[in-house]
């Protein structure tokens, strides 16, 4: 794959022929305020028949293209024990097989991060590793729910860029109430002098369900999204003065290191997905899987599979699904047949008027990134055109 | 027929809740019109918002025989009254068809506005006036007192005021016998040329438009043909009766009777509440008295809050019109509201009362605009009319003057609060008129203040200032020119013909500035700036802006997401589709709900 900056058109839409899969490892130590993924905290010792269950899960699924992109996700995938870890990529790389150059991501908490752990991952062919450092703040990391400290972090990514992984990358939330200015400023140029190769930048959001969202029903302070706003901005300032480009609302990456799983998924590539909770998008449909652990692994030891739900997304669902992924890129996406019908349409007007939606070429892009739902709301709500 | 000297015709004048449906209920049992069985409380309100309201709305009359201390049969024919301003029109014809009035106080609260308005209109129709004191039962009674303002209103001797309790039946049956004694026999030559008043009308479902008829002289017979001196229509009196409460026919009615007439006219406007009916043949030459149309005073846009409900919102109000001829309205429409009625009624009161109805019987969610008054307009070309919708109102510029509807109120009040409710109509731009003390606590204030001003929370505001022991009351008086200015309310420039509203100039900047500190508070903020202006023509006189979102995007959406982030927002789409555009603004409909709400 050529080398392109990671917010070039091109790398947009070669990222759509890109197969990869996703696995997710539900295990956490304990579960974040925030969270509401499919995890499970303090359940370690379930984590072999899980694995199993797992492996059989991959057995099951027919054979496929190999595979450009895995992302092994959570939950913590780092509290994995390498020999089980290397069941999880042998059977992947037997089944379907690794492109040459295949991306294989892991999502890592810096408490479990050492020396040993880190060489024995890339040694099982991980290319990649995003830790969840989420502040460089011990008052913000507290608030989070977060078990590490700014010291662990500082630790584990030390120790990261200097092995043999190609990417390292940094998830970061911002905009909790405890954050402030400075902190945020802080933590920026904390990352920043590790010099990782991607930082993702989220917004603390309050999930319907979570500890955080009945926290905040209860009278505690929510975010607040023009704090947001701001806090979005100086990331995009300090990420970009560091060299690092915006590709997606959330991501910033150097020359060569966005994530091609992620790139995949916007640019509407087809993804396969095992374990808990986790969403596949196959032939042209897209299938959830059961959230419960115990009901994953009875339903595929019985052999009756974990598929709870699935859609079939065609035609011009598909279309307008299309734009909704590509439009959180940087590069935007191609205008295609639902491009002309929403400029078309009076909320497509309306966007462009207000300098929320550019065209650029044949391409649509957000130009107010951080308004971008406006126009996927205005996307979704197209009318096929008759004929 | 019956003999003229033993006719009684009467109506009962009382406040909201001073018992006058109470003592018509013991009249009617004493007269044995209707069994136990029938009895319901209060038989002569019908409709459920009369009962709950405790006032009457539609006129009803009842024909009762009454055998009295002399040993004589009498027919009392009892002719109900609307006991509110609103309806006064209705009251006056009501009135025409009685020689007396029965006033019924309550004791303990003494006498009220609309009472005292009532009772000026029948004497002004030379009616011979029954007064007296209902709930002497009740502890707080204070007959003395009570029996004192009668007599500073009416003049008299205080210890001819009857005290009863209708409830009780105390001083009901000596009450019968002074209505007997009291009030003169109807007049009127049998041997004349036909001439009944029209003093009610009802639509029926099954026999059209029943009239309700007060003859004065001769006879209406089952079967004539006869002719609406007004309207000039003829048509066979298909059925003639009299109201027991039941209908019962009869052959004809003769001079004093009170009864119904049916003629198979299908439509409530063909026939005119206060024409006289002759016969088509040898008819009367003179007419009993000139029929007015119904005036509406009160204006109000009413919208459906979901547009798919014009067509039920249209045939609701053709239902009520069967019923109420007062009631006008024309289609209106609205950029912000979609598509509606602009709706006259005779008052306030009238105005909630269709509402209400419009929401309880019809099940309709509306949104009303904020009431208006009939302006008359004189251009700069000289040429005029009247204005109804502050929409119709042209550029200053082409307005030479503009003259706006005043009213005649009365406030009864303890004393105590004269100084609160002189600072009310002062800032009401009221004019003080007459005090006139019914007692040493208690005065009669009498103010002119344009309609305008009472129409919007005067009546609220009374209450609250005085804990509510003012009772207000209001009858039209004329026109005045006023410094009136339209107020228009622009969102991002585009006027929301709404909110827009007549008002006079010195009220205008705070008119201006509460809409626009309102709409801020409302209207969610937008991918752009929204500037809410308040302006008097071309002249902004109020401002203020409801900043730019900043961020709406939802942080993550990565292969597990797609799905669920996918139906979050098309559930937020939902959301926006039921906002109204006003121009590129998204407004949701509660915003126009709550800017329109007038308390507080």
């Amino acid at each position: 794959m050529a080398i392109l900056p990671p917010a070039h058109p091109d790398t947009a839409e070669l990222a759509a022929g890109w197969r990869s899969a996703y696995v997710h490892i539900p295990f956490c130590a304990r579960v974040c305020p925030y969270c509401d993924f499919a995890v499970v905290g303090g359940a370690d010792d379930r984590m072999g028949e899980y694995i199993d269950a797992l492996l059989a899960e991959i057995a099951m699924e027919p054979a496929w293209h190999p595979l450009d992109a895995v992302f092994v996700g959570g939950g913590t995938p780092s509290r994995i024990p390498l020999e089980h870890m290397a069941r999880i990529v042998d059977a992947l790389a037997g089944h379907f097989g690794l492109a040459d150059d295949a991306e294989v991501t892991l999502e890592a908490n810096p408490e479990d991060w050492t020396e040993q752990h880190s060489d024995g991952l890339a040694s099982l062919g991980f290319t990649r590793v995003s830790f969840g450092v989420q502040s460089f703040d011990p008052v913000v990391l507290a608030s989070l729910g977060r078990l590490h400290s700014p010291q662990q972090a500082a630790e584990a990514l030390g120790v990261a860029v200097s092995s043999r992984f190609g990417s390292v990358s940094v998830d970061l939330i911002y905009g909790h109430p405890d954050e402030t200015d400075d902190s945020w400023l802080e933590t920026l140029d904390a990352t920043v002098a590790f010099g990782p190769d991607h930082v993702s930048t989220y917004s603390l959001t309050v999930e319907p369900g979570t500890e955080l969202w009945r926290q905040v029903r209860s009278g505690a302070p929510a975010p607040d999204s023009d704090v947001q706003a701001d806090r979005w901005e100086q990331a995009a300032a300090s990420l970009g003065a560091a060299g690092y480009t915006r590709y997606e609302v959330s991501n910033h990456a150097q020359v060569g290191h966005g994530c091609r799983y992620n790139l995949s998924v916007w640019g509407q590539g087809e993804y396969l997905a095992f374990g808990l909770g986790a969403h596949s998008y196959r032939d042209g449909v897209r299938s959830r899987r059961v959230r419960r652990l115990d009901t994953y692994i009875e339903r595929v030891r019985s052999g009756i599979g974990p598929i709870q739900s699935s859609d079939v997304i065609g035609g011009w669902d598909a279309e307008l699904e299309r734009l909704m992924l590509g439009l959180r890129r940087s590069a935007g996406v191609r205008g295609g047949e639902g491009g002309t019908a929403l400029l078309d349409s009076a909320d497509g007007v309306r966007l462009i008027d207000a300098g929320v939606l550019e065209v650029e070429g044949d391409r649509l892009v957000a130009a107010k990134p951080l308004l971008t739902d406006e126009i996927i709301r205005a996307v979704l709500d197209l009318e096929e055109p008759a004929g | 027929m019956t003999d003229q000297s033993r006719i009684r015709n009467f109506s009962i004048i009382a406040h909201i809740d001073h018992g006058k449906s109470t003592l018509a209920d013991r009249l009617l049992e004493r007269t044995g019109a209707i069994t136990e069985r029938e009895m319901r409380e209060q038989m002569l309100d019908t409709m459920d918002l009369e009962r709950e309201r405790g006032i009457t709305i539609k006129a009803q009359t009842v024909r009762l025989k009454y055998k009295a201390d002399d040993g004589q049969e009498y027919v009392l024919n009892l002719i109900d009254t609307p006991g509110h301003v609103d309806f006064s029109y209705e009251v006056r014809r009501s009135l025409a068809a009685c020689e007396g009035a029965l006033l019924l106080v309550d004791a303990a609260q003494g006498v009220q506005a609309q009472t005292l308005a009532n009772s000026y209109l029948a004497i002004e129709a030379g009616l011979e006036i029954v007064p007296a004191l209902n709930k002497i039962d009740l502890p707080a009674a204070d007959p003395e007192r009570a029996a004192a303002e009668i007599v500073g209103v009416l003049g008299g001797d205080p210890a001819d005021v009857s005290r009863i309790s209708a409830k009780t039946g105390a001083g009901v049956e000596e009450l019968f016998e002074q209505i007997v004694d009291k009030v003169p026999p109807p007049g009127g030559d049998p041997n004349a040329p036909l001439r009944a008043l029209v003093f009610d009308s009802y639509y029926d479902a099954y026999r059209g438009v029943v009239c309700y008829v007060r003859v004065v002289d001769g006879e209406l017979r089952d079967g004539d043909l006869i002719r609406f001196m007004a309207t000039r229509e003829e048509h066979p009196a298909s059925e003639v009766g009299v109201l027991t409460p039941r209908s019962v026919e009869v052959a004809k009615l003769g001079p004093g009777e009170v009864g119904y007439l049916i003629t198979g006219v299908k439509e409530i406007d063909q026939i005119k509440v206060g024409d006289t009916v002759t016969t088509a043949a040898g008819g009367a030459s003179e007419a009993l008295m000139g029929y007015e149309e119904p005036k509406p005073m009160v204006f109000s846009g009413l919208f459906p809050t979901d547009g798919d409900d014009f067509e039920r919102l249209r045939e609701a109000l053709e239902k009520l019109r069967l019923n109420d001829a007062s009631l006008v309205y024309e289609p209106e429409t609205s950029k912000a509201l979609g598509f509606g009625f602009r709706a006259g009624f005779l008052g306030l009161l009238h105005m909630e009362i269709i509402r209400e109805r419009l929401e309880r019987e019809y099940d309709l969610d509306l949104v009303a605009t904020a009431p208006s008054v009939a302006y008359q307009l004189v251009r700069t070309d000289g040429s005029e009319s009247t204005i109804r919708s502050p929409q119709d109102l042209p550029d200053p510029s082409e307005i030479q003057s503009i003259s706006e509807p005043y009213v005649r109120a009365m406030i009864i009040t303890p004393s105590e609060y004269i100084g609160t409710i002189m600072e009310l109509v002062t800032n009401r731009r009221g004019e003080v008129g007459n005090m006139h003390y019914l007692t040493p606590d208690r005065v009669e204030l009498t103010y002119h203040l344009p309609l305008a001003e009472v129409v919007f929370d005067f009546f609220d505001n009374l209450k609250s200032r005085t804990r509510g022991y003012a009772s207000l009351d209001y009858e039209t008086d004329g026109y005045r020119e006023s410094d009136l200015v339209k107020v228009d309310i622009l969102l991002n420039g585009m006027p929301v013909d709404a909110f827009s509203a007549i008002v006079h100039r010195s009220a205008s900047q705070e008119y201006g500035r509460t809409m626009v500190e309102r709409l801020r508070k409302l209207i969610p903020r937008q991918m752009f700036d929204v500037p809410i202006q308040a302006a008097v023509g071309s002249r902004i006189i109020s401002r203020e802006t409801v900043k730019a979102k900043r961020k709406d995007v939802i942080a993550k959406c990565y292969g597990g997401d797609v799905s669920r982030k996918r139906k979050l927002l098309e559930k937020q789409k939902e959301g926006k589709r039921r906002m109204k555009m006003v121009g590129s603004v998204e407004v949701p409909q509660e915003a126009f709900v709550a800017a329109l709400q007038v308390d507080d």
